[in-house]
């Protein structure tokens, strides 16, 4: 049994966005250590990404590699998350590098890791042999991702007055964009109907559980979301992925096919 | 590394931040062997950072953390009275055993 490839896309871009953005990092890292666990986070997504981007481009077949899928596809043909695309700074505020937050940065990776961490597990007993591996070895990756960003959230959170408002900050920005985790797309009902992908909406609870957890450790108050819910996985994004596919693609469309 | 204008914040978040000494173990059976050392605020947040900074090629199986304030070391100055006066005792080391092959590390 194969899943849907939009449902691997809807993964694969998901992980690809988010590890772009985190390479932003790369060299800008508030301490050395920081900067390189950001790139080591980075790469592990663009490594899932890799994976699922191959996988996707055999069941596609008609001359789709890895590369045309990351490279050679427009904004309204990629299905990630509004959350993993948007800049690491505090809503309307300038994009420019010198803005860039850690605290936007962890808080985010906190949020997506504590949902992949529950995704991958589930994701291991997909009909999908090849994603089912995946899943096995992505798991062990954001578990780490999650051990990470959640220390860090507990630190900032419980830390200064600056970093717990910063954290806080972070937090009411990005709460609202989770809401698309459970909204149901065509690719996941597609996915879950021929048993190789899972049910998003019953991972709410677990979610809420390590999220609140950590929050609470933290001491930070979890904000209310109203009935706003995004659609990049639909394909709608912000206006903010145009300028990440434009950063990350520039170089392969400038030269096609080229190998080092 | 960092890009802040004001680098006498990041001074001063160092102070807060002890030195931290790392050993890493490259596989099992070897010892824990020293690797460098880095600041963090507690030894959690030092084993995370130690696994991020000096693990990343598969260096290690098991990582140690020790501040480095713990260490307790000899000066240079004790050179002369710790280890001149071992340099003519050369019937301290074992050559005069021949050891088998399979033993292996010793």
């Amino acid at each position: 049994m194969n899943a849907p490839v939009d449902y691997l896309l809807l993964l694969a871009d998901n992980a690809l966005i988010l590890g772009q953005r985190n390479a932003e990092w790369c060299g800008h890292g508030p301490i050395l250590e920081e900067d390189i666990a950001l790139s080591n986070n980075s790469l592990d997504l663009i490594g899932q990404a890799r994976m699922l981007y191959q996988h996707a481009a055999t069941l596609q077949g008609g001359g789709a590699t890895e590369d045309t899928l990351a490279y050679f596809r427009d904004v309204p043909n990629f299905k990630n998350y509004t959350l993993c695309e948007l800049p690491h700074t505090p809503l309307m505020a300038a994009t420019s590098a010198g803005d860039r937050d850690f605290a936007t940065t962890i808080v985010r990776n906190f949020l997506y890791s504590s949902l992949m961490v529950l995704v991958w597990d589930q994701l291991q007993s997909s009909q999908d042999m090849q994603l089912a591996a995946i899943a096995a070895k992505s798991l062990k990756e954001v578990r780490y991702h999650l051990r990470h960003s959640r220390d860090w959230v507990v630190r900032l959170g419980d830390g200064t007055e600056e970093s717990h408002a910063k954290a806080q900050t972070a937090l009411d920005q990005w709460m609202p964009y989770c809401q698309e985790f459970w909204s149901t797309s065509p690719q996941e009902q597609a996915a879950q109907a021929n048993g190789t992908g899972i049910d998003m909406a019953a991972l709410q609870a677990d979610w809420n559980q390590i999220v609140d957890a950590a929050l609470q450790e933290a001491t930070l108050q979890r904000t209310p979301v109203s009935s706003f819910v995004t659609t990049g996985k639909q394909g709608i994004h912000s206006e903010h992925l145009g300028f990440v596919l434009a950063e990350m693609q520039s170089l392969a469309r400038a030269h096609p096919l080229a190998t080092w | 590394m960092s890009t802040t204008a004001n680098p006498s914040a990041n001074t001063a978040a160092l102070k807060e931040w002890p030195l931290w000494e790392v050993f890493v173990r490259s596989k099992q059976g070897l010892e824990h062997k020293h690797c460098g050392s880095l600041h963090a605020s507690d030894s959690e947040h030092a084993l995370q950072m130690a696994r991020d900074v000096y693990t990343r090629r598969q260096e290690g199986v098991s990582i140690w953390v020790i501040q480095s304030a713990n260490i307790s070391a000899s000066e240079p100055n004790d050179k002369p009275e710790f280890f001149d006066p071992a340099g003519d005792k050369v019937y301290r080391h074992p050559t005069f055993y021949q050891i088998p092959d399979e033993v292996g590390h010793m």
